[in-house]
């Protein structure tokens, strides 16, 4: 804001000077602008447009590991069709995103109203519930794959000391189990981050408010129904547009955890876009994949802003 | 959140982008090499190789640091990465002087221009006639040769002796068909597999490397094939294979097979034998040199359903990469490396399989009957050649798991529709 304002206070206090020399051109308001916003603009175009770009020429070419790069357009995007695998990722993805989706909110939505009021203790219930999300994904991902061994992994001799199963449990040995570990795991690692985020919006929301709710007679469920939601709705959009878009781009979890399997029923989109590129070195191929997938998100993402935003 | 998928888009993009900076170069550069100086003249090389074979690698590369002004500074990357690293650094023109790769995928590599050309140099080895034949067969394309063989991995069938004792089986006397391998793992899973910590057998039951590298040889010893010469088809839906598969899916569903089994993505698949827990399997011909001192260990060839032996000859084959700028150091370390010296003081001696079978009969193996078998079944193998092997049978999204896995665990009619698609990969 100091760039803006400098030029016209000085061409106030002296009006004389500005009119014997032009300041030099980084003084200008034009140029200083362009400075201060240069090296963001630099990197958003090294690291933004050049790659998408790139990307964008990737597709329409048969790019090989070493060698020229030859026009083959519109082969790449074609041969989407016949692929099997990405049809199946395409669903698989989906399904997840719409599970993950609605079980990380509620759950993280608990867990925010659980620590919502400040009360003796409920300190560490907050550092407890978030800690998880300090480990690295792909560490949890590990993690998760040696506690859930049947072998060597402590989870089945537990449960079968407290005699909840009777033999061991092939925990991602069948579509369904590997399902239903791996969102065992997403939710451990993202419900806390989660809930900050609707603990920060659940502050905000003026105490006054439920005061007055409550001074009206207004039941909890009532508070929680027209006061709370509508007024967490910001809060609520933001964290569903970050677990859908995350939740379309998962990758780790699946690739260090299930490895895809059983049977190709947790292979993600942007696993198969990762075996296109680095297993059957297919560049182009994978960069097509990409392109299409980027395009999927960012009218998602716009529809979600649409359908989310609040009206003013 | 979607800057995640730009960050990815941008890894691709630019791997590829300095991949063609880095491949029109890649000429000048082996001219560059082709004019250095003497061999041993004190040059570093850089050196990849993957986890599987490191032990092997790393004793190679000590033993030649130690003797020779080159040094060779060695990576080790782990297996399930090794391919995707290799093509990120062939696309950032950043592959080192020297790399290993699993055997089966060196036709791709070389296909994809990753290898140096070096026929002559090979040509010059007073003894070329003798290195390995399998591995020299894929290191070759249209008459050029482009690797040597570096580590060799027979499949052989372990036993354990104590085991087959305590089961009332003769100890010193393992199988001689598939047949009699299902026998003596039923017998020693009814015996002592009633506490769940010993099991008959066991495989990688989710990786379709370890299928191809245990039950293919049982096929080849039967006389049959799996492949086509050109590595276009598959002959997985055909007998002997399906007979082979009906023979493990018995063993599954009689409980005779480790708990986990199925579930096994490969990294630990050779870890339950050691712990004396299986009485018989498949196993790595690598291993036998690590295993436990005290343990009493049988080592038979893999033989199909009603006899005959063969194995998988696999393991690791090296060349020079075509972007290399120490051609000669680096071939200094390749020559070395498959010499009497370096196959009979670092190889033999850790009774590792020779490159060479003009030296299979050395003093080192002559102590280990075990090791002497082993290394006579390396004429007797075969390693298959496919140009789309890895993404056809050994990654875990490809079309050959599933076949597999239906075969044994599932569905088995699914074999003829699932072999369409294997079909369809080799010959995209």
């Amino acid at each position: 804001m100091t760039t803006l304002t400098r030029p016209r206070g000085r061409a106030a206090r002296g009006g004389s000077s500005a009119a014997a020399a032009p300041p030099p051109w980084w003084r200008r308001q034009g140029a200083q602008g362009w400075l201060y916003a240069g090296p963001t603009a630099l990197i958003v175009v090294v690291l933004f447009l050049a790659p998408l770009v790139l990307v964008g020429w990737m597709s329409l070419n048969r790019w090989p590991l070493l060698g020229e790069a030859k026009l083959n357009v519109p082969a790449n995007y074609t041969k989407i069709a016949d692929n099997p695998l990405f049809a199946d990722a395409v669903w698989f993805t989906l399904k997840y995103t719409v599970i993950i989706t609605v079980v990380l909110s509620l759950f993280a939505l608990g867990l925010a109203l659980l620590v919502q009021e400040r009360r003796p203790g409920v300190g560490f219930f907050r550092t407890a519930f978030f800690l998880p999300g300090a480990v690295g994904f792909a560490a949890a991902a590990l993690l998760f794959y040696g506690m859930l061994n049947s072998d060597f992994g402590p989870i089945d001799p537990i449960l079968r000391t407290l005699g909840i199963i009777d033999e061991p449990v092939s925990w991602i040995g069948t579509p369904n189990m590997a399902l239903f570990s791996t969102i065992t795991l997403v939710l451990w690692r993202f419900a806390g981050f989660n809930m900050l985020i609707l603990l920060t919006g659940l502050q905000a929301i003026p105490v006054a408010v439920y005061e007055a709710a409550r001074t009206d007679g207004a039941s909890r469920w009532v508070i929680f129904r027209r006061i709370t939601l509508p007024l967490l709705r910001p809060t609520i959009a933001l964290m569903l547009i970050m677990s859908i878009t995350g939740s379309l781009l998962a990758f780790d979890q699946f690739f260090i955890f299930t490895n895809g399997g059983p049977d190709n029923s947790t292979v993600s989109m942007v696993m198969v876009i990762y075996r296109d590129a680095f297993l059957r070195f297919d560049l182009g191929g994978a960069a097509a994949l990409s392109v299409v997938l980027l395009i999927a998100l960012v009218a998602l993402n716009a529809l979600q802003m649409r359908v989310l935003r609040r009206p003013e | 959140m979607r800057s995640r998928v730009l960050v990815s888009a941008a890894v691709v993009a630019l791997v590829s982008l300095v991949s063609a900076c880095g491949g029109s170069g890649g000429g000048e550069q082996q001219q560059a090499a082709g004019q250095s100086a003497a061999p041993d003249a004190g040059v570093e090389v850089t050196m990849w190789t993957r986890a599987a074979t490191q032990a092997q690698s790393e004793r190679l590369v000590q033993a030649y640091n130690a003797s020779h002004k080159n040094q060779v500074k060695l990576t080790v990357i782990p297996t399930d990465n090794y391919q995707p690293r290799v093509a990120a650094a062939a696309g950032a023109g950043q592959l080192p002087d020297i790399f290993a790769s699993d055997v089966v995928f060196v036709p791709n590599y070389t296909s994809q221009g990753l290898f140096m050309d070096i026929t002559d140099r090979v040509a010059a080895l007073p003894f070329k006639d003798s290195l390995a034949p399998s591995h020299m067969k894929l290191g070759t394309m249209e008459g050029k040769n482009y690797t040597l063989p570096h580590t060799l991995d027979l499949s052989v069938w372990f036993w354990n002796k104590d085991l087959y004792e305590k089961a009332g089986l003769d100890p010193e006397k393992g199988p001689t068909s598939l047949k009699e391998f299902a026998e003596q793992a039923t017998a020693v899973d009814e015996k002592l597999g009633k506490d769940g910590k010993v099991s008959g057998t066991f495989f990688g039951g989710n990786c379709g490397g370890c299928y191809v590298f245990t039950f293919w040889p049982s096929v080849w010893a039967a006389g049959g094939q799996t492949l086509n010469p050109e590595g276009t088809e598959s002959l997985n839906d055909k007998s002997p294979m399906t007979d082979v598969f009906a023979i493990y899916r018995g063993l599954f569903e009689k409980g005779v097979t480790g708990a986990t089994t199925k579930e096994e993505q490969g990294p630990t698949w050779t870890g339950f034998f050691p712990k004396g827990e299986i009485g018989v399997m498949p196993m790595p011909s690598t291993t036998l040199g690590s295993m436990p001192a005290d343990m009493k260990i049988g080592v038979a060839p893999i033989a199909g359903p009603d006899g005959g032996e063969s194995t998988f000859v696999g393991g690791d084959s090296v060349g020079i990469s075509s972007t290399s700028k120490n051609a000669d150091a680096a071939w200094d370390f390749l020559s070395w490396s498959v010499s009497d010296e370096a196959q009979v003081e670092v190889m033999a001696k850790n009774k590792d399989v020779l490159a060479r079978v003009d030296l299979a009969n050395n003093k080192y193996s002559a102590e280990d009957p075990r090791v002497v078998l082993i290394n006579s079944l390396v004429g007797k193998g075969q390693t298959p050649m496919a140009l789309k092997f890895g993404e056809s049978f050994n990654d875990p999204q490809g079309p050959f798991l599933r076949l597999a896995r239906e075969a044994i665990f599932g569905d088995a009619a699914k074999v003829t529709e699932l072999n369409a698609a294997i079909n369809a990969s080799l010959q995209s």
